[in-house]
C-alpha cells in the first residue's frame, strides 16, 4: 500500500442530507459531552454512505466545522484507516482477502477470478463502472477461507468457478446471497461435527 | 522526591520528571530526536533507550517517569545494540544527501550517527521517496528525509496553537503535511524549521546560502517587536543571513515569530549608504563633511525654537540619548518626542507604560482582560505565552473587542468604552470577576491610549485595581502593550515633550527645520520645511528629506533596547554599517561637533555610562512626584483596534522580499483551522 | 474431548437462534441480579479463581486486571471497553460469539461493569464487521427493551448503557491503546505505558479493556463457579477456549475445547485432518499470525495452552491455528504474513515503521531466491532490533514468526539463497552487487 491520495475531481460541496443528519446527531449523543471528536469515524462512513461509497473533501471538511475540529485531524483519520475510500469506487465493492489463511487456500484465483470478470488492476472500475475489487488484509473469517467481501457481505468458502458466478450475478446486477458456498452452517467442521450434535438435532 | 541510580551514580530528581532527565542529572547524555523539552512526549523515535533493573526490554527515557529505586543503565552493550538498532532504522530509508541538504553541519540524525551509526548500510532495498509538501513561502520541504519525530505537528498543535499539521497516512507511507499543502498560517510557523532534527523542514529563505560553520554568531536581541525576543544574527561578511532565536525563558523562551526570523533580508534592501542630499527634488550623493556643512548653516539660519526632532520605532537608547543631548545641549531646546501619535502617556509613574506583570507573570495570572488589544499580531512571543497559560492553568481571557482567533478561546465583549467605564466603575460581573481574582492582567492596548477619553479610562482602571488591592508587592496587575522596540526606552530616557504637543506644531508647519531620527510614521504635509533624515532605509521619512544622513540598523551597532516590561537588553555589532553609512550616535556626535568644535561625548563608553546615570536619575526622582490625578471628560467610543499591517510594522519588514511573500501567502486566509 | 454441558458457547453454529429468547433458553440472563448481589469483590475473587487469562492474545489474568480499576470513583467515571477488533489473521472466534451469542457477551459486560464501576460500556468492533455489528446492535436493543441493560439493568440496580464504535479498516486498534485513540476519533496510534488504561484511559478515564470471549465467558463462570472452570485444562491454563483452525485442514471449523487439548487432537479429531494427510503437514501457526510457527516434529506432542506453547517460544495468542502443509512455499506463507505487518504498521515509532516493510521486502527476495547467504543472518538481526524496542507490542508480533520461520526453516531459507555476497559480474542481479567491495577487487 502506498499513501492514498484523494480523487482528482472533487465535488465543490457537501452536506448531510436529512437521514445522515438525524444519523449522525444520534451517534455524536453516545459519547461524553464534549467529547464530540470521537464521532468522527462514524460521520466519515455517513458520508461515505451517503456519497456513493467514497469520501470526498468536501465531506471532511463539513465534518470538521460538524464536530468543531480541526481540518487535518479528520484528514488524518481519514486517510489512516483503509477502509475509507478516499476516490470512487464501484457501487459493488468486492474486497478479496488474500492474506496466509486465505492465501494457502487458494485466495489469489479469487484474484485472477477478479482481474477476469472486473477489471485487470486493483481500484479500477469494471467496463460497466458497477465494480472495482481490490486486495485486503485480513478479514477475519479465516476458517471459512477463502473469501471476500461485497460491500457489508461476507461471501465464504469460495473457489475461482464460485467467485465466477458471483461475479456474473453482481455484473448483472443482482446481490447474490452472503454466507457459505459450500452451503455448510457458519464455522461448523463441514461433515465431521463431533459437538453440540444435540442442538445440532434438536 | 525519588532517587534513582544512573550507571550507579544516585541522583535524587523533582517529582515528574523523566527518566531521560534523570540521566542528564547524572551526566549522562542520551540521544534523542523527538523529545522536546517544550513539546509533549511522544517516545516514538526510541532513539534514548536505556536499560531498567528487572524490565527484560530497554525502556524509551523520554517517556518513563523517574521512580525510586530504579537502576538505570545507559553505558551498557545492551543499550549500545539498541540504539544501533534505531539508528540502522532511521538511516535505512533516509536520503545519502547530506552534502546538498542545508540541515548539513547542524543536524542531529548526522551528529547522533557518527556515535551509533554503522559506515555501511545493510539496507539493500529501494529507499523511499516522499514527494515534497507545500508548506508556504518560509518552510522549504524534502519530506524523504523525514523521520517522522512528529516535533513539528506537536508545535503547531500545542505552542502555535494553529492545528494545521499533521501525519496522514500511516506504517512507513505516513506523511507530514499541512492540510491539502496549504501554507502555514502562525505567525510561529517557521519554529518548525529549528525543531526539525534533520533537514527536512529547512529554511526556505535561506536555502543554500550558507554552511552553519561559514557563519559569525551574534547573541543579540530582536527589534521587530516590544517583546525584545533574545536571537542569535548570523553573518557571512556584511550580510545577515539568518536570524536563529536563543533560549529566554523570560522572554520568548525558545521561540521566535516569523517576522523576527524572516525580516532580516529587509537588512539587504532600500538601504542608505551614503550621504543624500536633494536638488530640485533629486537626491544626489553628497560627502558627509558637505552635509554637515549645510545642516550647520541651516541651524545657524534658524532660531532654535524653530527646530524639532522625532526618534523612531527602531531607534536603540544610546541613540535617543545623544540626539535628546544634542537638542538639550547643542541646541538648548526641548522639541523633540518619540511619539508619532496623539497617545496618552503619563510618565510620572514608570508603571504607566510598561508591561508589569512581566512575560513570566503571564503563567501566573488567573485572569487576563486585552482592552484594545490584539496580542497575536502586537506582540507575538506575548501572546504565545498567554496560549500557554491558556491551555497548562486554563487562564480565563476576556477581550473587550472581538480580535478574531488569537489561538486561545476567550470570551469578547461589546468593543465600547462605556463597557470600560462600567466594569470598572465595579457594577459588572467582570468587575467581581476581576476583583476575585488573586492575579488578575489587564492588557492594554496602544488603540485605547489614542482613543479621547484615553486619561479618563487609564485612570479608573487604575484606580479601581488600586481600590481593590490588585496591586501588591509581588504583582502589579497594570499593563501596557507597547508595540515597537524603542517605544520604552524613549519614555525611559524621556523623550517626549509634555509641554507642547508637536506633532500638532508639525503639522500646522510651524517648524523650520526637521530632524527625523529613523522616524518614517509622521503625518504631516512638507511645505517649506527643512528635513533632515538620519536612519538606515530609505522609506517614508527619507523621501521627505532635503538631506539623509545614513545610519545603521540593530545588526550594525550595539546598542540598548528596553522591552515592554522595562527590562534593558543589549543588541550586539553583528555586522557593519553598509557603505559610507556610520553608527547613529557617531553622527550625532560628529555633527554636535561640526556645530561646536565639541564632541558631546569622547566615546562610547562616556555615552553609556552618562545615559546610565540618567536612567537612574530619573527613577529616583519618579518616586517623589506625586501628582493629583485630573479626570478629563468621558465620551462613549467604539475601540477600533488599529493594526499596523502585520508584515510591513517597521522600515526592516517593509524592505524584506520575504515579507512581502508571507503577507501575499495570507491573503484572504482567515487564521485556523476550524473556518471556512 | 470436551463434554457438550462444560461448552459454554452452546450456540456457536447457529443452531438456536441469537435472540434473546432463545439465549435465555441456554440460560443467559438467568437471574443476573443474584450474582451482582453477590457484592463485586465476589465477583473479582471468582474470576481470580478461574484463572480465566484473558482471550485475546496475551494471556493477562482477568480478575487481576480488573482488580486494577480504582476502588473508589472518583471525579472521572470508570470504562469498560470491549475489544471486538479482532483482525489477527487465523483468528475468527469473536465474530462467532458477535453474530451467534452476544447476551452472553451483553450479560458479561453487565457483570464486568459492575465489578468496575463502569457506568458506559464502549464495544469497538473492526469495521469489516458491519453485519456482526448490526446483529450486536439488534441484540443490545432486545436487552434495552427487556430492561436488561439500561437503568437499573436487569434488576440488579446498576445503569449501564452500551454503545457500539466501528473500526474502520487497522489492525493496530486492536492494541488496547490505540483503541482508545480511535474511540476518541483519532488516528490509532497506541499511546505510551505508563501509565495505563486503568487509571488513564478512555478520555483519561479509568478504563478496563477486555476481548469479547474474555467478557463472554464471565456469566458461566460466575455461575457454574471458578472452580468449575479451573478444573478445566491445567493449572494456570484453564477453562474452555475457542479454538479456530484454518488453512490446509480437511474441515476447517471454530470449535471450543478444553485448554492444553493436544494439537493433533485439534486438527484430527476436529478439522478433519490435514489435507493430505498427517504426513503431508509442514508447521502450524498456533496462535494467530503473530505467534512463531511450529514445525510438525513439535506438533506431534504439543498441547494448547499458554505455557505449553510459550516453553516451544510461540504462544498461544488468539488461538487462531494456521495448519501449513507441504504442499505450501513456506517462505512465501511468511513473506504475505510480513506483507500483512508492514501494511498494518501505524508509523508511530521508527523500528516497526522501517522494519516492518524491510523485512517484508527481504522476505519476498528470500522466497523468490534472490537474497545472499549474510542476509538471513542479517533477517534475525533485523527482527533482534525490532522485538523489544517499540512502543507496543506489534514489533514483537511483526517480529515473532519471522524468527520462528528462521529458527525452524533456516536451512530452507539457505538452500534456495545460497549466492555469495560478492558476486562478480553479475549484473542482471541487481541486488547481489556489493559495489563497493566489486570495484576494489577488479581495481
Amino acid at each position: 500500500m502506498s499513501l492514498r491520495r484523494p480523487a482528482k475531481n472533487q465535488p465543490e460541496t457537501f452536506e448531510f442530507n436529512s437521514s445522515s443528519m438525524e444519523e449522525a446527531n444520534k451517534i455524536v449523543l453516545k459519547y461524553p459531552e464534549g467529547k464530540q471528536q470521537s464521532a468522527v469515524m462514524a460521520l466519515l462512513y455517513i458520508a461515505q454512505k451517503q456519497n456513493d461509497n467514497w469520501i470526498p473533501l468536501a465531506a471532511m471538511k463539513y465534518i470538521a466545522k460538524f464536530l468543531d475540529m480541526p481540518y487535518i485531524k479528520v484528514y488524518e483519520v481519514a486517510t489512516f484507516y483503509t477502509m475509507y475510500n478516499l476516490s470512487p469506487v464501484g457501487k459493488y465493492f468486492v474486497q478479496v482477502c488474500t492474506t496466509t489463511p486465505c492465501m494457502i487456500r487458494g485466495a489469489n484465483k479469487l484474484v485472477e477470478a477478479c482481474k477476469e470478470k472486473i477489471s485487470d488492476k486493483e481500484n479500477e472500475l469494471s467496463n460497466d463502472k458497477s465494480c472495482s475489487w481490490m486486495e485486503v488484509e485480513c478479514l477475519g473469517a479465516c476458517v471459512n477461507a477463502p473469501m471476500m467481501q461485497i460491500n457489508d457481505n461476507y461471501y465464504e468458502d469460495l473457489d475461482k468457478e464460485k467467485a465466477t458466478e458471483i461475479f456474473d450475478k453482481i455484473l448483472n446486477g443482482q446481490n447474490p446471497k452472503p454466507g457459505s458456498y459450500r452451503g455448510r452452517l457458519n464455522a461448523e467442521p463441514e461433515n465431521n461435527r463431533k459437538t453440540l450434535m444435540d442442538v445440532k438435532n434438536a | 522526591m525519588p532517587k534513582l541510580k544512573v550507571n550507579d551514580i544516585e541522583v535524587e530528581v523533582e517529582e515528574g520528571l523523566t527518566v531521560l532527565q534523570a540521566c542528564e542529572k547524572a551526566g549522562a547524555e542520551i540521544p534523542r530526536f523527538c523529545y522536546h523539552e517544550k513539546l509533549s512526549i511522544a517516545g516514538n523515535c526510541r532513539m534514548c533507550l536505556v536499560e531498567m533493573e528487572k524490565s527484560p526490554k530497554p525502556i524509551a527515557s523520554c517517556a518513563m517517569p523517574a521512580a525510586d529505586g530504579m537502576n538505570i543503565k545507559t553505558n551498557t552493550p545492551f543499550v549500545e545494540k539498541a540504539r544501533k538498532g534505531v539508528m540502522e532504522f532511521l538511516l535505512a530509508n533516509h536520503p545519502l544527501d547530506c552534502p546538498v541538504c542545508d540541515q548539513g553541519g547542524e543536524c542531529d540524525l548526522q551528529d547522533q550517527s557518527m556515535f551509533y551509526g554503522v559506515d555501511k548500510s545493510r539496507f539493500k532495498e529501494n529507499k523511499r521517496a516522499v514527494p515534497e509538501k507545500h508548506m508556504g513561502p518560509l518552510i522549504k520541504t524534502q519530506m524523504t528525509r523525514c523521520i517522522h519525530c512528529t516535533r513539528c505537528v506537536r508545535f503547531a498543535t500545542e505552542v502555535a496553537g494553529v492545528s494545521e499539521l499533521g501525519a496522514i497516512g500511516r506504517g512507513e507511507d505516513m506523511q507530514i503535511t499541512t492540510y491539502l499543502e496549504q501554507s502555514m498560517q502562525s505567525e510561529l510557523s517557521a519554529n518548525v524549521i529549528d525543531l526539525c532534527p534533520v533537514g527536512a523542514l529547512t529554511s526556505k529563505p535561506y536555502v543554500f546560502e550558507a554552511r552553519p560553520w561559514e557563519l559569525k554568531k551574534t547573541e543579540t536581541v530582536d527589534v521587530m517587536d516590544a517583546v525584545g525576543s533574545n536571537v542569535r544574527v548570523d553573518t557571512y561578511d556584511w550580510e545577515v543571513k539568518r536570524v536563529l532565536p536563543i533560549i529566554n525563558e523570560d522572554i520568548n523562551e525558545e521561540w521566535i515569530s516569523d517576522k523576527t526570523r524572516y525580516a532580516c533580508d529587509g537588512l539587504l534592501n532600500q538601504r542608505l549608504d551614503t550621504p543624500f542630499i536633494k536638488y530640485n527634488g533629486k537626491f544626489e550623493k553628497a560627502s558627509w563633511s558637505e552635509v554637515f556643512k549645510i545642516i550647520k548653516s541651516k541651524f545657524e539660519n534658524s532660531s532654535n525654537d524653530k527646530v524639532c526632532g522625532f526618534v523612531g520605532d527602531l531607534t536603540n537608547m544610546e541613540t535617543g540619548y545623544i540626539f535628546k543631548e544634542f537638542f538639550d545641549r547643542t541646541l538648548n531646546n526641548k522639541n523633540y518626542d518619540s511619539r508619532s501619535d496623539n497617545r496618552f502617556l503619563d510618565i510620572s509613574e514608570r508603571e504607566n507604560y510598561i508591561f508589569n506583570s512581566s512575560i513570566n507573570g503571564i503563567e501566573d495570572a488567573d485572569l487576563i482582560f486585552l482592552i484594545g488589544a490584539n496580542p497575536r499580531y502586537e506582540a507575538t512571543m506575548l501572546n504565545a505565552r498567554i496560549r500557554k497559560a491558556f491551555v497548562n492553568n486554563n487562564t480565563k481571557v476576556i477581550s473587550l473587542n472581538d480580535v478574531g482567533d488569537l489561538t486561545y478561546s476567550y470570551k469578547n465583549l461589546d468593543g465600547q468604552t462605556q463597557t470600560i467605564k462600567t466594569i470598572f466603575e465595579g457594577s459588572e460581573e467582570i468587575s467581581k470577576e476581576i476583583i476575585s481574582a488573586s492575579k488578575p492582567m489587564i492588557i492594554i492596548g496602544e488603540s485605547l491610549l489614542k482613543l479621547h477619553s484615553a486619561e479618563h479610562l487609564f485612570n479608573i482602571i487604575k484606580n479601581f485595581l488600586k481600590k481593590n488591592n490588585k496591586f501588591t508587592e509581588d504583582w502589579n496587575p497594570l499593563n501596557i502593550l507597547s508595540c515597537d522596540a524603542a517605544t520604552v526606552g524613549n519614555f525611559d530616557l524621556g523623550i517626549l515633550n509634555s509641554e507642547l504637543n508637536l506633532l500638532e506644531e508639525l503639522k500646522s508647519n510651524k517648524f523650520e527645520i526637521v530632524y527625523l531620527i529613523g522616524q518614517d510614521n509622521l503625518e504631516f504635509n512638507k511645505k517649506d520645511e527643512f528635513v533632515i533624515y538620519q536612519g538606515s532605509h530609505g522609506d517614508k521619512g527619507a523621501e521627505i528629506a532635503d538631506i539623509i544622513l545614513p545610519g545603521s540598523a540593530y545588526t550594525e551597532q550595539d546598542g540598548y533596547f528596553t522591552n515592554l516590561e522595562g527590562k534593558i537588553q543589549k543588541a550586539y555589532k553583528a555586522s557593519y554599517p553598509p557603505g559610507e553609512a556610520k553608527e547613529d550616535w557617531q553622527i550625532i556626535n560628529e555633527l554636535a561637533e561640526v556645530m561646536n568644535n565639541r564632541k558631546l561625548f569622547n566615546d562610547k563608553e562616556e555615552l553609556e555610562s552618562s545615559m546610565f546615570n540618567y536612567l537612574k536619575l530619573q527613577q529616583e526622582k519618579r518616586v517623589t512626584i506625586n501628582k493629583e490625578k485630573t479626570t478629563l471628560e468621558f465620551q462613549n467610543e467604539k475601540l477600533n483596534i488599529q493594526l499596523k499591517e502585520y508584515y510591513f510594522s517597521n522600515v526592516i519588514a517593509r524592505s524584506s522580499k520575504t515579507m512581502i511573500e508571507c503577507n501575499n501567502s495570507k491573503l484572504n486566509i482567515k487564521s485556523t483551522g476550524t473556518e471556512g | 474431548m470436551l463434554k457438550d454441558q462444560d461448552r459454554i458457547f452452546k450456540n456457536l453454529y447457529n443452531d438456536m437462534g441469537a435472540d434473546v429468547k432463545s439465549a435465555q433458553i441456554r440460560g443467559d440472563w438467568v437471574n443476573t441480579s443474584e450474582l451482582t448481589a453477590k457484592g463485586r469483590d465476589w465477583i473479582i475473587n471468582e474470576i481470580k479463581d478461574s484463572q480465566l487469562r484473558g482471550r485475546g492474545g496475551a494471556g493477562f489474568p482477568t480478575g487481576l486486571k480488573w482488580s486494577f480499576a480504582p476502588k473508589e470513583v472518583g471525579s472521572r467515571p470508570h470504562y469498560l471497553v470491549i475489544n471486538a477488533d479482532e483482525s489477527e489473521p487465523g483468528t475468527c472466534k469473536d465474530r462467532d460469539i458477535l453474530r451467534f451469542e452476544p447476551h452472553k457477551l451483553i450479560e458479561g459486560c453487565l457483570i464486568a461493569s459492575y465489578a468496575v464501576q463502569a457506568h458506559a460500556c464502549y464495544i469497538y468492533i473492526r469495521g469489516e464487521y458491519f453485519i456482526e455489528g448490526q446483529k450486536l446492535q439488534s441484540a443490545i436493543d432486545e436487552a434495552y427493551e427487556k430492561n436488561l441493560i439500561g437503568k437499573n439493568a436487569a434488576g440488579t440496580g446498576w445503569d449501564l448503557d452500551i454503545y457500539i464504535h466501528y473500526g474502520a479498516g487497522a489492525y493496530i486498534c486492536g492494541e488496547e491503546t490505540a483503541l482508545l485513540e480511535s474511540i476518541e476519533g483519532k488516528k490509532g496510534q497506541p499511546r505510551l505505558k505508563p501509565p495505563f488504561p486503568a487509571l488513564i484511559g478512555l478520555y483519561g478515564c479509568p478504563t478496563i479493556i477486555n476481548n469479547v470471549e474474555t467478557i463472554a465467558v464471565v456469566p458461566t463462570i460466575l455461575r457454574r463457579g471458578g472452580k468449575w472452570f479451573s478444573s478445566l485444562g491445567r493449572e494456570k491454563n484453564t477453562g474452555t477456549k475457542i479454538f479456530c483452525i484454518s488453512g490446509n485442514v480437511n474441515n476447517p471449523c471454530n470449535v471450543e475445547e478444553e485448554m492444553n487439548i493436544p494439537l493433533k487432537e485439534l486438527i484430527e479429531v476436529h478439522a478433519g485432518g490435514v489435507v493430505g494427510g498427517w504426513e503431508n503437514l509442514q508447521a502450524v501457526i498456533p496462535g494467530g499470525s503473530s505467534m512463531p510457527l511450529i514445525p510438525k516434529e513439535k506438533c506431534e506432542t504439543l498441547t494448547m495452552d499458554f505455557d505449553s506453547l510459550m516453553a516451544e517460544k510461540s504462544g498461544l495468542g488468539t488461538a487462531g491455528i494456521v495448519v501449513i502443509n507441504n504442499d505450501q512455499d513456506i517462505i512465501k506463507c511468511m513473506a504475505r504474513i510480513a506483507r500483512f505487518y508492514k501494511h498494518e504498521s501505524c508509523g508511530q515509532c521508527t523500528p516497526c515503521r522501517e522494519g516492518s516493510g524491510w523485512m517484508w521486502r527481504m522476505l519476498e527476495r528470500m522466497a523468490k531466491g534472490e537474497a545472499t547467504k549474510d542476509e538471513v543472518d542479517m533477517l534475525g538481526d533485523v527482527t533482534n532490533q525490532i522485538a523489544g524496542h517499540t512502543i507496543c507490542a506489534f514489533g514483537e508480533g511483526s517480529s515473532w514468526p519471522v524468527q520462528g520461520l528462521l529458527r525452524h526453516f533456516k536451512k530452507e531459507i539457505e538452500k534456495r539463497n545460497n549466492l555469495d555476497p560478492i558476486v562478480q559480474k553479475k549484473n542482471n542481479i541487481p541486488y547481489l552487487v556489493d559495489q563497493h567491495l566489486l570495484d576494489k577487487k577488479n581495481a
